[in-house]
């Protein structure tokens, strides 16, 4: 089998993310004596781990044209889930590690079969599905999060193992890994090929004999399945708390946009996507070490995603306005793709 | 639950004879069937633990929840008809609470500068999540997500907690009643039917359905589709900014997190497609969307008299928000064909 050489197919908007983050990656080294090290960006990785792997299961749902805002609160129900059940029991870990990540994927597969099989949007099922995710899960454990989780559960999140070269690496990093290549693989797959042409021209794949609710189904299944194994990382790293997994969900789209994932589906790539949320956290990191206070972090997080996908839109209206493809449409400057779908 | 569970009946029946239109069942018509449901089940269940449900503190109460939620939720409205939405209003409303009880400071005289000042940065923060998404063509999603992140910096840079003082005679506006009707939820309902009429009835309200339903075909049939967006954006955001007044006449001061801690932004959205508007933009109206804000008004008014756990609300209303896209959904998809 060929390894997928870690050179990314500059599918649009993925030049920028690299670029954009080795700047970061610099101004952390030249900012903070911590990563004049391996071990410093091992711990950068190792605290964007969840996040990348929210990022990963998000731009499975976003590039098939839909949304997931169901994870935050999905992460949330994992951790209390966990905590709840196993109660500080060593011997309790392992089941519920299986069951915390069958949760993941039940939900995810109820996302998704309401979005194929109801028609509802996804915006509005992964809407629902917050509410009544983080509903549920207080009214099951009488509105705070009761429970400990046990040392081994927690070791995925903040233990390490020794690698040679590299040092002390952390689990969550291989995870990380793992997880990166596989999704990296399967989208250069016939599936992952097909589940980008969803979300660029849904009647195409559809007219062409491909599975359209099958492979969205999969994408949520993904995206929830993911986010379980977010919570578990998130719950060895930060502790049991009703707050963990609040906000990620913006988080992690802010992330695969920031990727230069088309929101609607149809464009970008997998990696850029993770390496959109890496950057999201080098550069907290970073405004963390330039004394910039903690409040201003998400006015700078506004200004960026914003940036990011001005930058992403009329820099590809720019690019198509030097080199015209034809003739004649060129009198159609300001959206260059609308002369196609019109006959 | 049982209000929205009885209506698939009626939808499901349709198929064997749509020729046959002797009465269209609409997502408004749905709404206001299910709020009727929804008050009749409410007062029963009420009943039955031995309180009212539609008495004068019951329909004050109802009312009053309806009030900033229907403002917010009328802007919203307008933004989604037009393709677009607002994740923004959450904080902005906490924003311009903050801005009219600071302008105010205890004093009369300050009022209507306290109001028009809040109206005005809400007016500008509509203006820039507007040209955000027309001139840098930034996502709707992510433009006022982004300009929602700025919004919450500058509050979390600045305040801590409650700030400023509203005069007592401003405060009148959140508590003055005619009967059991408080006298803002009357001037909610005012600024609903304005924008019934801008929608359904003016030339800019057509051009606003026209952009939701399709932006290419609207932008060739001569329709500035950009002012039309901007324009659209700039009304919701004053709404909001409306909602943020009435809460800091209501709280007394000016509070940064009003907004977020009600969850305005996918609360709003979430009455607006509950009243029939279609997310995608182009098919809708206020009409509806009061009715959805009537229908979370009420079941959070049941659930108060029935001391139902809170944490069960939202598993209720995440529930009843899917059934009914659900169900709107395939009245949708049956009509044409």
């Amino acid at each position: 089998m060929k390894r997928p050489a870690w050179r990314p197919r500059l599918a649009e908007g993925t030049a920028p993310v690299l670029a954009v983050l080795v700047a970061l990656l610099i101004g952390l080294a030249i900012a903070g004596p911590a990563y004049d090290s391996v071990e410093g960006y091992l711990a950068l990785l190792k605290r964007a781990a969840p996040l990348m792997i929210l990022a990963i299961g998000q731009y499975f749902v976003i590039v098939s044209g839909g949304f997931d805002l169901s994870v935050g609160a999905l992460v949330t129900a994992g951790v209390v889930i966990a905590a709840r059940l196993i109660g500080g029991d060593e011997s309790a870990t392992a089941w519920v590690i299986v069951l915390v990540l069958a949760f993941g994927l039940l939900v995810g597969l109820v996302n998704g079969l309401i979005t194929t099989k109801l028609l509802v949007p996804s915006f509005i099922v992964t809407l629902g599905m917050l509410l009544v995710l983080d509903g549920a899960v207080f009214l099951w454990t009488d509105g705070a999060p009761r429970g400990a989780l046990s040392t081994a559960f927690r070791q995925f999140g903040r233990g390490s193992v020794d690698v040679p070269l590299l040092g002390e690496v952390p689990y969550s990093v291989l995870i990380l890994l793992v997880v990166l290549v596989a999704a990296a693989v399967f989208m250069r797959g016939g599936t992952g090929r097909a589940l980008v042409a969803v979300g660029d021209n849904e009647q195409a794949v559809r007219l062409s004999g491909g599975q359209v609710d099958r492979l969205r189904l999969l994408a949520f299944v993904l995206s929830g399945g993911l986010a379980a194994l977010a919570a578990i990382l998130l719950g060895g790293f930060a502790g049991v708390s009703a707050q963990v997994g609040q906000g990620l969900e913006f988080r992690a789209i802010t992330a695969v946009v920031l990727g230069g994932v088309l929101l609607g589906g149809g464009r970008g790539s997998v990696v850029a996507a993770t390496a959109g949320a890496l950057s999201l956290e080098a550069l907290f990191t970073l405004l963390n070490l330039l004394g910039v206070a903690g409040a201003l972090e998400s006015a700078v997080q506004g200004v960026i995603i914003i940036a990011a996908v001005a930058y992403a839109s009329l820099g590809s209206g720019l690019r198509h306005r030097l080199r015209p493809r034809r003739a004649t449409t060129t009198s159609e400057p300001r959206d260059p793709r609308q002369p196609a779908s019109t006959p | 639950m049982s209000s929205t569970t009885e209506k698939p009946l009626p939808v499901r029946s349709v198929p064997a004879q749509t020729r046959t239109r002797r009465f269209t069942l609409t997502p408004t018509v749905i709404v206001y069937v299910a709020l009727v449901a929804l008050l009749v089940v409410g007062s029963v269940l009420v009943g039955l633990q031995g309180g009212v449900l539609l008495d004068q503190a019951g329909l004050l109460n109802i009312f009053t929840r309806a009030t900033a939620l229907g403002l917010v939720a009328i802007g919203q409205t307008i933004v989604i008809l037009t393709g677009s939405l607002d994740l923004s209003v959450a904080y902005l409303v906490g924003l311009t609470s903050l801005v009219a009880a600071e302008t105010m400071a205890g004093q009369s005289g300050m009022i209507v500068p306290g109001v028009l000042l809040a109206l005005a940065v809400a007016a500008v923060v509509g203006l820039v999540n507007g040209l955000v998404i027309t001139v840098l063509k930034a996502n709707a999603f992510i433009a006022t997500l982004g300009v929602a992140l700025i919004l919450r910096g500058y509050l979390e840079q600045n305040y801590t907690g409650p700030a400023g003082d509203v005069p007592r005679t401003f405060q009148h506006l959140g508590y003055d009643r005619v009967g059991p009707v408080p006298v803002a939820a009357l001037l909610m309902l005012g600024v609903a039917g304005a924008c019934w009429w801008l929608l359904s009835r003016s030339r800019p309200g057509y051009h606003i359905y026209a952009v939701g339903g399709d932006v290419e075909v609207a932008r060739l049939s001569g329709v500035h589709t950009r002012r039309t967006i901007v324009t659209a954006h700039v009304l919701c955001s004053v709404a909001a900014g409306m909602a943020g007044i009435y809460l800091a006449s209501r709280l007394g001061s000016g509070a940064p997190y009003v907004g977020t801690d009600a969850g305005f932004d996918l609360e709003s959205i979430a009455a607006v497609v509950l009243g029939g508007t279609l997310l995608a933009g182009g098919r809708g109206g206020i009409v509806g969307t009061i009715g959805g804000v009537f229908i979370l008004a009420t079941l959070d008014t049941v659930f108060d008299d029935l001391a139902v756990d809170p944490f069960f609300k939202d598993v209720v209303r995440g529930v009843v928000l899917i059934t009914a896209v659900a169900l709107y959904a395939r009245g949708m998809v049956r009509r044409p064909r």
